[in-house]
């Protein structure tokens, strides 16, 4: 299914062969077949095993690591902070965050790594962990980040005039929302396997998402060069933001193993290890105070946001600056102003997950355009098309929307999927399916901006290059990653029509940093569109060369970003163009609340999305389909409960993400509404998905029972306990 | 102990303790890989195989007890689904395909017909993150017809 | 890692003997249990054998006796559900292994693990309870009321072994299963209620499967709302993990009330 709003350059476009097509994947038969290898499926001849000790209080001063002197240790090689030979720390944002903990020096989290055991086998490695005393001085943990005093990050947004000065509001309406942790959940847990090489350094092959990024930080922690530290990415069973940064501290650590044990070592976590020590999305608390007209005029949209960062920053002032850009969603407002801040708690450090902030914020404005709906009386749809960011308006950075912009697109698309569509106005409560539940349905629309955020991609300058073979095959060199999402692909689809040449006749060499140039990490919805570009651009040059100067192969081409003159950011105002483009989408949930539990079961979503240009079209849905599927999970049944600053969920038994049975039948509407320099039009869309359904189902819960809820995950708890309050309230339902 | 069991047609034999888990039996010792290690708890289903062509978890099975038994793993499977995940998209990073692939295989040698749910029911115990199922839904159904 | 012995019975005189003689003994069926703690390392004391007792015949199999059903200890979830005589004779035993796990589990989880295992959480122990069956071992047969003793804790002896259970082949049991998700989920509450004789269990509401004997006596009157009522007094609840003591009480209620047909 497919709209098209393609101006007519594309339409000379029909040449194509590849794009646009939706071929069979590269990687999909070592799938299907069991011949993939991810990081625990390589044999390494003399690998030992390795394990990480942790510390298992919240918050204190390491006093002493004491390993009990009748356990036999020869068997064994350890690893501590005296060990290692560069930096302590793991390469990121902030150097705030030590490879491992030293004695004498803070612990601000649990699970912090303390200590690292390597072994011939894993059943020493557990016996040796259990002969190991670890003494601290424990302090008070900071839990609750509304009271936590340490600042990671703090953003101002300002459009217009000074909240106290915008006059002739008639309508006010102020809530407050809360998102929960979650996490990402990539069946693959973290691994990685470190070994010498013959550079006098150490080679790490593991499960990660941005190769360069372990690169950089193996160089600083070991003390390698370049050359030194080799990185390279196996097969990797999914990332989602979860394997952005954390596989760095993975790789450090099997390095130091493998560096003192003078051999290979493997050191792959387990579920329970994964869910208990690595980063989570951020949770936050999202107040807002809209100001309108009676006719729903929008004046103001103030706008208050508290992320929890956990004990580290990790990457938690750039998930900041996302929810901070997307949070009054995706309407044009005159007056405007942002104000988040990000802060330290004694916690496991939240990091990257697909969205990156804007979920979370996002959440909160398209509740808020609910609400404001039912006080003024009108269709929140109505509302939203009043309100939306269309062609030519400005964006609460000032950023002018000069072309693809498909808020109007997707919503009428969407709404055309789902017609007869009820009256669409004032929402009222379901009609009863069967006794003890209730059926609902809400909507949202949101955006996501493609690609890093202000001048990050013009400070990074990605690279990637071709190579035209001698024997007629094409070759791109990237450090971008396949982590399911078809990176290898599209990548190949886009160059084989760049080059006009069948696809079979192009690949994509190994991510590993001592073949590929750094294409930048692979994040923030910008593989396609921004690297996908360059390779669309290496290809073309390619071709001219083989075909205007009649170059032979071999042949390369290198090419790097350049900002275009007309993107304007600036960091210190948070004015300008936040983002090269944005994509868009909107979401219309179905529920049933069953009353007796008050269970959610979402049971239909559609999903209309502006992708630019759909390279391939089931990749796309699936990317899409995928990002919804995680989103409802975290709306209904994700949830994390603390415990002493640690996650009680820390097992998959309680950490639950939803099964087939589960999972609502996901319609997707591909809206093509070309990028002008986007690969072919292509915009990304990774994160996207992951924005929509929340909103869209508390909406649709609120339809269903006439109950508002203001956090996520609507548990069967919350809900049940609200309406309960309801009854209270109402008298006896039904 | 001795533990003799045919692995994908093949007769195989194992010399250990019966109560080390298949699934590490299969990774370590017969360098069958394809069967993957997602949770150790029987909660994600990559570790599908078929003994006696019912799907279990073979990290909740000790390996004595497949002892003269038949063990499919997806190295052994030969079926039109594995074109299907393909075509339709039903596997992206791939990690649960082999165990979700078995759990497909299974239904569509018992169930003739089987509807949506059915697909749904009978993959219920195999965990993607990536597609959201409906892709995976799909392929299962395109070879029920 | 402390070798641990795997033992293989050749039949069930064989598995009492091996039972009783060898130190640090577990019992092994499916494994989806025991399989998960032994390879965590949280099972204290630590086993040193593991007893087999999967493949042994007499404790496979579905027999239909003149008044009773027989479930063999051994035989899988699977079985049951596709079992003729357990469809017809003990539905809600059927309808309650279906909501076990996934097909994975239910291929490998047996009513003797679940019994052994005794986790206030079991899914099939409240149904079991509202049947009255009787829990058949290598020496007696155990009437269920009087099976779990404690948190985890059974009335079985040190050296006792389940063979099976024996059901009734005429009582209308109803049951429902509240847990997060649809398939692979824990229970928060799980009921069984059986109108005559009065019988209401529930699991995940107490340190045991419970019966709630205030709440039957109402049944027993015939009054609904009342039992609806007393239920609250009967279980004791805890915030845990999966959920809360003020959910799990009020939705005990709610069930309750939907499988007895009244009101809330």
């Amino acid at each position: 299914m497919g709209l098209s709003a393609q101006p007519r350059k594309f339409l000379l476009l029909n040449m194509l062969t590849a794009v646009g097509q939706s071929v069979p994947r590269r990687d999909g038969a070592a799938k299907v077949t069991g011949e993939a290898r991810y990081t625990d499926d390589l044999v390494v001849p003399g690998a030992w095993f390795g394990k990480t000790v942790r510390s298992t209080i919240p918050r204190g001063t390491l006093r002493s690591i004491t390993l009990d002197p009748a356990f036999d240790w020869s068997r064994l090689v350890l690893v501590t902070a005296d060990d290692i030979p560069g930096d302590n720390v793991v390469q990121l944002i902030r150097d705030d965050q030590p490879v491992l903990a030293r004695v004498g020096r803070e612990i601000r989290h649990k699970e912090e790594p303390i200590l690292l055991l390597a072994a011939a086998d894993r059943s020493t490695l557990e016996d040796a962990a259990e002969h190991i005393r670890i003494e601290y001085e424990p302090a008070v943990p900071v839990l609750d980040p509304e009271t936590a005093t340490e600042v990671y990050a703090t953003i101002e947004i300002r459009k217009g005039k000074d909240v106290e000065d915008v006059e002739g509001l008639e309508v006010v309406v102020q809530r407050e929302f809360r998102v929960g942790l979650q996490e990402q959940l990539y069946i693959e847990p973290q691994g990685a396997i470190a070994s010498l090489n013959a550079e006098g350094g150490i080679t790490v092959v593991g499960s990660l998402q941005c190769p360069y990024y372990v690169h950089r930080a193996l160089k600083r922690a070991l003390n390698l060069t370049d050359r030194q530290a080799v990185v390279v990415q196996a097969e990797t069973g999914g990332g989602f933001g979860g394997k952005e940064e954390y596989p760095s501290m993975v790789a450090i650590h099997a390095a130091l193993l493998a560096r003192k044990a003078g051999r290979p070592v493997r050191l792959i976590y387990d579920r329970h290890e994964d869910l208990a020590a690595t980063t989570k999305r951020h949770p936050g608390v999202i107040r807002h105070r809209t100001g309108v007209k009676k006719d729903g005029t929008l004046l103001l949209q103030d706008i208050d946001i508290l992320l929890d960062g956990g004990g580290y920053c990790t990457l938690t002032p750039v998930v900041l600056s996302r929810a901070a850009i997307h949070a009054t969603g995706p309407y044009s407002c005159p007056n405007v102003r942002v104000r988040a801040r990000a802060v330290a708690t004694n916690t496991p450090p939240n990091g990257a997950f697909r969205g990156f902030g804007a979920p979370q914020t996002l959440f909160a404005a398209e509740l808020m355009v609910e609400h404001v709906a039912e006080r003024l009386g009108m269709s929140s749809i109505d509302l939203r098309r009043k309100w939306m960011l269309r062609l030519g308006d400005t964006t609460a950075t000032g950023q002018k929307l000069t072309e693809s912009v498909g808020s109007e697109l997707v919503l009428d698309a969407a709404l055309k999927a789902v017609s007869p569509l009820r009256p669409a106005d004032v929402p009222t409560a379901g009609p009863e399916r069967s006794e003890g539940c209730r059926r609902g349905r809400g909507l949202s629309l949101v955006f996501h901006g493609s690609g890093f955020t202000g001048s990050g991609e013009k400070k990074l300058s990605g690279t990637v290059a071709m190579e035209a073979l001698a024997d007629g095959t094409f070759q791109i060199l990237t450090a971008s990653t396949e982590i399911g999402q078809g990176t290898k692909t599209i990548f190949c689809q886009l160059a084989a029509d760049a080059l006009g040449v069948p696809i079979a006749r192009v690949s994509v060499a190994p991510q590993d940093t001592s073949i590929v140039p750094d294409s930048g990490p692979t994040v923030a919805s910008r593989t396609a569109m921004i690297v996908g570009r360059l390779v669309q651009e290496a290809a073309t040059e390619i071709r001219e060369r083989l075909q205007t100067e009649k170059a032979l192969p071999p042949l390369r081409v290198e090419k790097s970003y350049v900002q275009p003159d007309s993107i304007h950011w600036d960091e210190t105002t948070y004015r300008g163009d936040a983002y090269p483009i944005y994509a868009w989408a909107c979401t219309i949930a179905d529920v049933e609340v069953d009353l007796t539990t008050g269970a959610v079961r979402v049971t239909d979503l559609v999903t209309a999305v502006d992708c630019g240009k759909a390279l391939h079209p089931i990749l796309a849905e699936g990317q899409i389909e995928g990002g919804c599927l995680q989103a409802v999970g975290w709306a209904t049944i994700e949830e994390i409960k603390m415990k002493d600053g640690g996650y009680q969920n820390d097992r998959l038994a309680t950490y639950l993400i939803p099964t087939a049975l589960d999972a609502p039948r996901i319609r997707t509407i591909l809206v093509e509404n070309p990028y002008s320099r986007g690969p072919f039009g292509a915009k990304g869309i990774g994160e996207l998905p992951m924005d929509g359904p929340a909103p869209a189902i508390i909406a649709a819960i609120h339809d269903a029972t006439g109950v508002w809820l203001d956090e996520i995950p609507a548990t069967p708890e919350k809900v049940l306990a609200a309406l309960g309050n309801r009854d209270t309230r109402h008298g006896k339902r039904s | 102990m001795t533990v003799q069991f045919t692995l994908n047609g093949r007769r195989v034999s194992f010399e250990g303790s019966g109560a080390r888990r298949l699934l590490d039996v299969l990774r370590e010792d017969l360098g069958q890989t394809g069967t993957k290690e997602g949770c150790g708890e029987g909660e994600c289903g990559a570790c599908s195989v078929l003994i006696d062509g019912e799907v279990v978890d073979s990290c909740l099975v000790a390996v004595g007890q497949v002892d003269g038994a038949q063990v499919v793993t997806v190295e052994g499977l030969q079926s039109p689904l594995q074109q299907a995940f393909v075509e339709h998209g039903a596997a992206q990073c791939g990690i649960c395909t082999p165990g979700m692939l078995l759990a497909a295989h299974v239904l569509l040698q018992k169930t003739t017909r089987p509807t949506a749910d059915d697909v749904r029911e009978a993959l219920a115990g195999n965990l993607c993150r990536c597609t959201g199922y409906t892709k995976i839904i799909d392929a299962v159904l395109s070879c029920a017809r | 890692m402390r070798e641990v012995t795997y033992l293989r019975p050749k039949d069930m005189q064989d598995a009492v003997r091996l039972y009783r003689t060898t130190p640090g003994c577990r019992a092994l069926a499916g494994g989806t249990d025991l399989m998960v703690m032994l390879h965590a390392r949280t099972l204290r004391p630590a086993p040193r054998a593991l007893l087999d007792l999967w493949s042994l015949p007499e404790l496979k199999g579905i027999v239909n006796r003149p008044t009773k059903l027989f479930i063999g200890a051994a035989e899988p979830y699977t079985g049951i559900i596709r079992s003729p005589d357990a469809r017809r004779a003990v539905p809600a035993l059927v309808a309650a292994a279906r909501t076990i796990g996934a097909a994975q589990i239910q291929n490998r989880g047996t009513l003797g693990g679940n019994l052994a295992n005794a986790s206030p959480a079991g899914d099939t122990l409240p149904v079991l309870l509202a049947y009255d069956a009787l829990v058949i071992t290598d020496r007696r047969a155990i009437p269920i009321d009087r099976f779990f003793t404690g948190y985890r804790k059974t009335a079985l002896e040190s050296d006792e072994l389940i063979t099976g259970v024996e059901l009734p082949l005429d009582r209308q049991v109803a049951f429902r299963k509240v847990g997060t998700r649809a398939a692979q989920a824990i229970s928060k509450v799980v009921i069984a209620v059986c109108r005559e004789p009065a019988r209401i269990a529930i699991g995940s509401v107490a340190e045991v499967p419970l019966r709630a004997s205030r709440a039957e006596a109402a049944l027993a009157r015939g009054d609904i709302t009342g039992a609806v009522a007393a239920v609250a007094e009967d279980i004791r609840p805890i915030d845990d993990v999966r959920s809360t003591a003020a959910y799990r009480r009020a939705v005990t209620q709610n069930v309750l009330a939907e499988l007895l047909g009244g009101d809330r």
